[in-house]
């Protein structure tokens, strides 16, 4: 048994040696519970324990606990310590606590109590080990209770350098669960002070704290820039000696250092001349010394130096303004990626990816392809393998791609498995972004899927056979090409999938060779037929009626495959149905009418590549890396996918056809599209190959912003995606409202009388920060007046992740008909975005249901006869009629059902009554749903005129 | 730093040090996790990994591990460094410190990194000022105020 240092507890250890010597699991478990059981009995024992034995059994509790065995009891043993008089046993109750309560235990209060002496004790280890426990577990109750001591603490003069220390990292947890607790005004500028302080250790606990405020609050604490700046630079140019002890390995404050830049990355290169220049001198410093040779041979020494180099380098791409500084740092990282170490590669490939985002550094990151390239063929440490993925990913352009894809598909037949997928949708990115000639593109999709075949998403395959349709140009080759790479004996299903459907569509391009005349075309797909699962049989049955169309002569051959009972009585109904169907279709209708049915499809409409928001999806940081260079090169990159885009712009009018044909080819079992989308939106909820109709996903998980093409001189006005949820709100209060890659707006809202208040919550989903943010809402000409808006002010920066809530309170004075405008202009990156969205604020929010008989209904319908109180709508239902359905959204809408008026139980009639502020309007309605003919007539009567005609156009809109 | 774990080669964890607040299921779950992906990797692996929404540093020390996890934005090679600066200051005050001594003291070892790391942010950097303060309190353990 080693030496027990300081104040032991024989007791502790002779039970800690038990536990080692104990030759089972078994024998274990029985010590600990025989120990717990005594230990139980001490403390309900009726003999009061003295201090040692209560810290005693309470350090035996918590070593059961590291243990990894649940403790339930000692906690008011703990407590009980914590105002003991001895140092020890206080310090032994403080760790218990820390480790082993919960925020949120009854016992807190008690706790709170304990730190509070102790804060106020004379002796500065005492306070330190409260300011400690509190950073440790610190909850919203301790912010309460000391959110006004502590700052005091820290500030102030008489505080011993150590106890500060502790206190502004206290202050910084109970910051982080309760931001308001840091006081404004003239505390700012004392916090921002203590960059100043003459001891180090302050210095470097403090820049933590400022970190954090700045993060929130960059305005307030502008101050903190100059004084940073000032400090790094003492730090940089001081000799290794100057600092004595917080010289670690002859790097002058590493940590200091790290902290500083990292809190000038939360602002702009500095304005002021003098300060932007003295910070751009402590970089070149940092750079300088990379080169200079090591004054250590220690690991510890190098670690630190390039620890502060990395931070320096991180802030040169976070300005992205000197391109001198860009290019050295690429440089520097160039060296790295052929060092010996494998912790510097790997962080010189991470941080290289940056770089190769930028345009300053862009070319020079290029420089390095053939090494990156080495690194993934001969680098040992799949993390780093992965590292190099990620840079090639990222450097490539038009005129590296074909080479970059060559070498990623070569690696991909012996990459991990761990990373296959990922590497298959970059490769598909890749491919199609810089496309110059889609036959290669082509070539590489197919080659992926031979390669890796299982990897292989819906979304790629998707996205090929969706290019391949938009370009007449390479539907040739196309099908060429999958027709040998069918040949292969043994093919990857998605290959089938791929190769049905091209054939299936281009397969009559090729049939002029005999050697893939329409029959070897038929019989070699229907030769895989058997080995596929259901979704590919049921994809290759439509192919072969699309065969049936484009090659009549085998028309017999397929006929007899679709009646044969395996297909005609197959279990599977999806199968079953379209054998019946498609048999069907070709007995009874004649080839001009099958010709019309089975045409070729329209090119899809364009949008960004359902792949990248996959691969996004797939993983946080590639976003981040992703919304960097979205938010640089704002879509100048998309030359390609552009290309496409104006080749299927051109029949954007068949959309309506793409997508019902889609659906109907793909999945008869999907339910009905909302052709109203159709109509009013040009951006095609169904763009990918059916990719939409299977997924519950809706447009708004796509990325639109960098198909907008935005540029940094016209902000960019994003709405699509809009309109579908605004008309949502007119029979709900709460929901998403809009939502991009950038931005996720909710709402929350209330209603009484004629008075409202909606709360509209703004989360930023990207790791920058939006800055800016300014939204607004003005009301229509028309309307003015008649509605009353008064929007709460918001903080013009959301932090990355974080979420700000706006109140916007409104009154109804008059019947309106519009929803008022909502803007909100924020920059991203250094783009300013427009989103132009409405606020659901409709005049049916201001409903209260009235209760009324039949008789009484009847009686006031027949009263408000005049034709301008009364509004009739007949119209086509654009969703399924389903009665649960329509009961929701006519119970949103605000009215009382009245139950039992109506003969017919399939209709609704409902009472209300508007609150305006100068009148109250009664509102009397009757819905009629017509099954048959999918039809519905809407009748409204309302006390004031209008009224009813602005009612039923909100409500004819929601079937 | 979210959190600090100290492992043996045969898994056994043997400090825990939560910086942000996790039900004890989680906590439980996550080191299970760590120890068996960080024990797998080989000897000349890169000591940086991203886990979830993390990242984890770690090095070995003898027959321990010492696992941070840090932030995306925190600095790796520091992470490093404050392990070894932890390191440094066990053996200083173990004398040449062992996985017993870790085991047997544990709550020393709690305190120590008490005063190099708090609330998850490096504190106080000076190895003579963390041994000033440890040593100020073992005179308050051996004279009653």
């Amino acid at each position: 048994m080693p030496a027990v240092r300081g104040d032991g507890m024989r007791g502790l250890a002779v039970f800690i040696s038990d536990i080692r010597n104990c030759k089972s699991k078994e024998n274990e478990v029985k010590r600990i519970n025989k120990e717990l059981a005594n230990i139980r009995s001490k403390f309900k024992g009726d003999k009061t324990l003295d201090g040692y034995q209560k810290k005693k059994y309470v350090c035996k509790l918590l070593f059961i606990f590291l243990l990894g065995h649940d403790i339930d009891f000692g906690h008011m043993e703990a407590v009980n310590l914590l105002s003991s008089n001895k140092y020890t046993e206080k310090q032994i109750g403080y760790l218990f606590i820390s480790v082993l309560v919960n925020t949120n235990s009854d016992l807190i209060k008690l706790i709170v109590q304990n730190i509070k002496n102790d804060l106020n004790s004379r002796n500065p280890v005492h306070v330190n080990l409260a300011l400690q426990c509190i950073a440790n577990i610190g909850s919203k109750e301790m912010a309460e209770a000391f959110g006004h001591d502590i700052p005091k603490l820290l500030v102030s003069g008489e505080t011993m350098d150590v106890v500060k220390q502790s206190a502004a990292l206290c202050l910084l947890r109970l910051f982080r669960t309760n931001p308001d607790i840091i006081p404004g005004g003239e505390w700012t500028s004392r916090i921002i002070h203590l960059l100043n302080d003459q001891h180090l250790g302050v210095v470097t606990a403090a820049s933590s704290l400022i970190e954090a405020l700045v993060k929130l609050n960059p305005d307030e604490y502008k101050g903190c820039v100059s004084l940073a700046v000032s400090r790094l630079s003492r730090i940089i140019t001081a000799s290794y000696t100057d600092l004595q002890d917080y010289t670690y390995y002859f790097v002058p404050a590493p940590w200091l250092s790290v902290k500083l830049l990292r809190l000038l990355q939360h602002y702009p290169p500095p304005e002021d001349p003098g300060v932007r220049g003295r910070l751009n001198e402590c970089l070149d410093a940092i750079l300088n010394k990379a080169q200079e040779p090591p004054k250590s041979k220690k690991v510890q020494h190098s670690n630190a130096k390039n620890a502060v180099l990395f931070e320096a380098i991180s802030i040169i791409i976070h300005s992205d303004s000197e391109a001198a500084l860009l290019v050295r740092a690429c440089n520097q990282l160039g060296q790295f990626l052929s060092h010996r170490e494998t912790n510097l590669r790997y962080l010189a490939l991470e941080t290289m990816c940056l770089l190769a985002t930028s345009e300053f550094s862009h070319e020079a990151v290029k420089k390095h392809q053939e090494t990156v390239i080495n690194s993934l063929k001969t680098e040992r440490d799949v993390s780093v393998r992965q590292r190099a993925v990620d840079l090639l990913y990222a450097m490539c352009d038009r005129t590296n791609a074909e080479q970059i894809v060559h070498e990623m598909l070569n690696y991909l037949e012996s990459a991990d498995y761990s990373i296959r997928e990922e590497m298959v949708l970059k490769v598909a990115i890749l491919a199609e972004k810089y496309a110059g000639d889609y036959t290669w593109y082509v070539d590489v999709i197919l080659n992926l899927i031979r390669i890796a075949g299982d990897y292989v998403s819906e979304e790629v395959w998707y996205r090929v056979i969706q290019i391949v349709v938009n370009r007449e140009d390479v539907q040739g080759y196309a099908a060429k090409t999958v027709f040998e790479a069918l040949q292969a004996p043994a093919c990857h299903e998605n290959m089938v999938k791929v190769g049905g459907y091209i054939l299936g569509e281009f397969g009559n391009l090729i049939a002029g060779d005999k050697r893939s005349a329409p029959q070897v075309q038929f019989q070699l797909l229907h030769s895989k037929y058997h080995l596929c699962s259901a979704s590919t049989r049921a994809l290759l049955l439509t192919t072969y009626i699309k065969f049936i169309n484009l090659f009549p002569e085998i028309k017999t051959e397929i006929q007899n495959i679709l009646k044969c009972d395996s297909n005609l009585r197959c279990s599977d109904a999806e199968l079953q149905q379209r054998a019946s169907e498609y048999l069907h279709l070709s007995l009874v209708t004649s080839t001009d009418v099958l010709a019309t049915v089975l045409e070729e499809m329209p090119p899809f409409a364009e949008k960004e590549s359902s792949i990248l928001a996959v691969l996004k999806k797939k993983s946080g940081r590639m976003s981040a890396q992703e919304a960097h260079k979205e938010a640089r090169a704002a879509g100048g990159a998309g030359g390609a996918a552009a290309a496409v885009a104006a080749g299927a712009v051109k029949n954007s009018t068949n959309d309506k056809n793409a997508k019902n044909s889609s659906a109907d080819l793909f999945g008869i079992s999907t339910p009905p599209v909302n052709s109203q989308n159709n109509s009013s939106s040009n951006t095609g909820v169904l763009v990918d190959v059916l990719g939409d109709l299977y997924s519950s996903s809706n447009n708004s998980s796509m990325p639109s912003v960098a198909t907008n093409g935005t540029n940094s001189a016209s902000p960019a006005t994003l709405t699509s995606g809009v309109t579908d949820n605004i008309k949502k709100f007119v029979c709900k209060n709460n929901g998403v409202l809009y939502e991009n890659d950038i931005i996720q707006i909710g709402v929350k809202s209330e209603f009484r009388q004629n008075l409202g208040r909606i709360g509209v919550f703004y989360g930023n989903k990207t790791s920058m920060p939006l800055q800016g943010f300014l939204p607004s809402v003005s009301i229509s000409s028309a309307d003015s007046g008649r509605v009353s808006v008064q929007v709460k002010p918001v903080e013009s920066t959301i932090e990355a992740g974080a979420q700000v809530q706006q109140f916007v309170n409104c009154e109804c004075i008059d019947h309106f008909e519009d929803l008022p405008e909502m803007l909100v202009c924020f920059t991203y990156g250094s783009v300013p975005q427009r989103l132009s969205l409405k606020l659901p604020l409709s005049i049916n929010k201001f409903f209260e249901p009235t209760d009324m008989n039949g008789e009484s209904f009847f009686a006031r319908w027949k009263n408000l006869s005049s034709p301008s109180q009364e509004s009739q709508q007949i119209f086509k239902t654009t969703c399924p009629m389903e009665s649960g359905s329509i009961r929701t959204k006519v119970m949103g809408f605000g009215m009382q059902i009245l139950e039992g008026i109506d003969p017919n139980p399939e209709n609704f009639v409902c009472a209300g009554i508007l609150h305006t502020r100068t009148q109250q309007i009664g509102c009397l309605m009757r819905l009629e749903p017509n099954r048959q003919a999918q039809m519905y007539r809407l009748t409204i009567r309302a006390s004031k005129d209008g009224t009813a005609k602005i009612l039923c156009n909100l409500l004819s809109q929601q079937f | 730093m979210q959190f600090m774990l100290l492992f043996s080669r045969q898994g056994k964890l043997r400090l825990q040090k939560w910086y942000v607040a996790h039900p004890d299921k989680a906590k439980k779950k996550i080191t299970r996790e760590l120890i068996t992906t960080i024990l797998a990797r080989k000897p000349k692996m890169s000591s940086f990994l991203e886990w979830r929404d993390l990242k984890i540093v770690y090095k070995r020390y003898a027959s321990l591990y010492f696992c941070c996890a840090i932030d995306q934005e925190d600095n790796e090679l520091l992470t490093l460094e404050v392990i070894h600066r932890y390191v440094e200051l066990l053996d200083k005050y173990f004398g040449s410190v062992c996985e017993l001594d870790i085991i047997f003291n544990f709550e020393k070892a709690y305190f120590m990194l008490d005063e190099l790391v708090v609330g998850g942010e490096v504190c106080e950097t000076s190895k003579k000022n963390v041994l000033k303060a440890i040593a100020a309190q073992d005179l308050l353990q051996e004279h009653i105020p």
